[in-house]
């Protein structure tokens, strides 16, 4: 099995669904002859030629509206935002088009496509190119949002999103971009939506994040193995619909649970998935859930690695939450 | 309907200067402008068609607003004195070409598929019935009727402007011959950056689209000697700058993003047929959009009253020998016993079933949604 990182893996997923599906298309700012900011898209211009792969002018709401009558006509395009932190300029074609035109058309219409971005600090990207934008749309109906943690996951990920009927949100922790590695398997692969994977086993606290964070949190669970606390690690992979019974089961089994993620807390993801934990296995539960995230704050250049919740941070959750 | 090989006369020819509103139709109902009369603007012998649809349309919008003012149904926004545009943009296509209807253009429902039920369905989308193919969810805005080839209109004024260029880009990239037309009202459709999202792509794309918008003319009169455009007062001042003496000029605003912009008489269905027609001919050539602004005014004013389009269609028509009272007569039984076939129906029918309100939020219906539904008391 190649070896790949997650551009790597990416590109390699895009590339194989581009030649087993002529009505996959690819737009966006630089993604053509530039390959892309992140060089994901290198090389599909030569492959597949510019009616498949498109620049595009320098505006969201443009990208994903035109991406939007692609869809509605039976293409399968994937445009790229190229960073997260660029998409509330096409907000309103995510969230009043792309989202709702199912629902309003009477299941006519659907809009098939998937948002590629890149989210996520931790790479002295500064204010605008490190935000992680994903509870804004998993709070929108008719939205998957997807956030893959290795390159395996990312290549069998998007292409189950681009052979999905509905919308995809689908954001790429660009801080792990390169420094994940690993086996991806090659030609055609797909990873569910809407599983988690247990990456690591433990019986005493259960371990809930996604994307980059998991490598903070297998840190951390590493550590709190040094002091005798058996972490169990999920990555949650798809936001939304996220695995509530895979949480539950985990819960179930450890009775305490701690949340990590980038974006800020309030309203974060990780409120959800308490309010969901509550709902499923609160009589399970022997300590109050935890979270440790970003802080309620704009997102901070200089003073980034103390905003992220870095493996320090969930170590001492982790500790707390196993000895309440 | 039928299409003349040729235009005869295309709005250049007509003399159309930059700031003008292009007519075909005095308020006379006589052609006016530097058409010869012996040159026969028809429409291609869709006049006809084009008197029916307006005066099915406004039969419509006024039983609307009577069911409206009876609290038998929601907020209602008719299209009087705007059937021209409406129903002459939609006549002007092809039957291949897709129409992108915007939150007020109930209007273009009504002209396709009227043999199929268009009249029905929009009476089902008025009282929310389950006989509505939007199982009665988006209330005020329009009905879809993918079968008619007319997408969904969305929220936001010109969001959907944008989604006629990626569909008609789509369409040509594949091989096929269809052009798609965009239609919208008022200043918001070309106030915000979807607007210039759609033409920037456009011209960037060569999309073969048609924008439409219609303008209703604010108060503001044009002065003698201020502005040349002789025909028509013209939009507020205030909608919009980059106008070319007190008016936002049509074609100075394409003209950045390489889509030639032209503004008519949205009054004057023959001028709207001749726009319209000519822009998706130069789209079906491969020479990309156009942008058309169609000036309106309110009915109930002295200038829309003395413009109202039916009754100078009508006059064309007569004057002709193709229209006459019988013929009036007729129309109107047929299109009041349609309307009342509908209401009687739609006015009747049961709402959605409650379980619809959990469906086509995603293609399946995922477990969490599952669950809501099932823990409706």
């Amino acid at each position: 099995m190649p070896q790949m990182n997650m551009v790597e893996a990416i590109n390699d997923a895009l590339r194989f669904e581009m030649t087993r599906d002529d009505r996959v298309v690819v737009l966006g700012e630089d993604v053509g002859h530039a390959g892309g900011v992140f060089r994901v898209t290198e090389g599909l211009r030569d492959a597949f030629g510019e009616e498949r792969v498109l620049d595009t002018p320098l505006s969201e709401g443009g990208i994903i509206g035109t991406a939007f009558g692609m869809a509605l006509y039976g293409l399968r395009p994937v445009p790229e935002i190229q960073f997260a932190d660029f998409i509330f300029p096409a907000y309103d074609q995510i969230v009043s088009e792309v989202a709702k035109v199912r629902y309003r058309s009477g299941g006519q219409y659907g809009c098939p496509l998937v948002i590629r971005a890149p989210v996520g600090g931790g790479i002295r990207g500064g204010h605008y190119h490190s935000q992680s934008p994903e509870a804004h749309f998993v709070h929108v109906a008719g939205l998957k949002v997807v956030c893959p943690a290795t390159p395996e996951d990312a290549k069998g990920l998007l292409l189950a999103s681009i052979r999905d009927e509905d919308p995809v949100l689908f954001f790429e922790p660009k801080r792990i971009y390169r420094a994940a590695r690993g086996d991806v398997p090659s030609g055609d692969f797909t990873v569910e939506l809407g599983r988690a994977r247990v990456v690591r086993e433990g019986e005493d606290v259960t371990l809930i994040t996604y994307g980059a964070m998991l490598y903070e949190a297998l840190e951390a669970a590493t550590a709190a193995a040094a002091e005798g606390v058996d972490c169990e690690v999920l990555d949650l992979r798809t936001l939304w619909p996220f695995d509530v019974d895979a949480m539950q089961r985990s819960v179930e089994k450890t009775g305490r649970v701690v949340v990590v993620h980038e974006a800020p807390k309030s309203c974060g993801l990780g409120a959800e998935i308490v309010a969901s934990i509550n709902e499923c296995a609160f009589l399970r539960l022997e300590a109050p859930p935890r979270r440790v995230t970003g802080y309620d704050t704009p997102f901070p250049y200089a003073l980034e690695m103390e905003y992220l919740p870095r493996s320090p941070r969930i170590l001492r959750a982790l500790l707390e939450t196993a000895n309440f | 309907m039928s299409m003349p090989t040729e235009p005869r006369t295309s709005a250049e020819a007509l003399g159309l200067n930059d700031d003008g509103c292009f007519s075909v139709l005095g308020s006379d109902g006589v052609v006016v402008g530097d058409t010869p009369e012996s040159e026969e603007p028809s429409a291609g012998g869709a006049d006809v068609d084009m008197y029916v649809a307006m005066r099915r349309l406004r039969a419509c919008d006024a039983r609307a607003a009577a069911l409206r003012a009876e609290g038998r149904i929601g907020p209602y926004a008719g299209a009087a004195g705007e059937e021209a545009t409406l129903v002459a943009s939609a006549m002007a296509l092809g039957p291949e070409d897709w129409i992108f209807p915007g939150r007020r253009d109930h209007g273009l429902t009504l002209v396709r598929d009227v043999d199929g039920g268009a009249v029905a369905r929009f009476f089902h989308h008025l009282f929310a019935t389950g006989g509505d193919p939007a199982k009665g969810r988006p209330g005020l805005g329009g009905t879809t009727a993918r079968g008619a080839r007319i997408a969904s209109a969305g929220g936001p004024a010109a969001g959907h402007l944008c989604h006629a260029v990626g569909f008609a880009w789509a369409a040509r990239a594949r091989g096929e011959d269809v052009v798609t037309l965009a239609s919208g009202r008022g200043a918001g459709v070309t106030a915000g950056a979807s607007f210039h999202d759609a033409l920037n792509f456009a011209g960037v794309l060569r999309a073969p689209v048609v924008f439409v918008g219609r303008y209703e003319a604010g108060p503001d009169r044009p002065r003698k000697g201020e502005d040349d455009a002789t025909s028509s007062s013209v939009p507020a001042a205030t909608v919009a700058s980059g106008r070319v003496g007190r008016f936002p000029s049509a074609r100075a605003r394409g003209e950045a993003y390489g889509v030639p912009g032209i503004r008519c008489d949205g009054m004057d269905p023959l001028a709207v047929y001749r726009v319209v027609r000519d822009a998706v001919r130069r789209a079906r050539r491969g020479e990309g959009a156009s942008w058309v602004e169609a000036v309106v005014h309110p009915l109930d004013g002295v200038r829309g009253a003395a413009l109202d389009p039916l009754v100078r269609l009508r006059r064309y028509l007569v004057a002709r020998g193709r229209w006459d009272d019988e013929a009036e007569r007729a129309l109107e039984a047929r299109t009041q016993g349609q309307i009342d076939a509908a209401v009687s129906e739609a006015g009747s029918a049961p709402g959605p079933a409650r379980a619809t309100l959990f469906e086509d939020v995603y293609r399946a219906l995922p477990p969490f949604l599952v669950a809501q539904r099932d823990a409706v008391p």
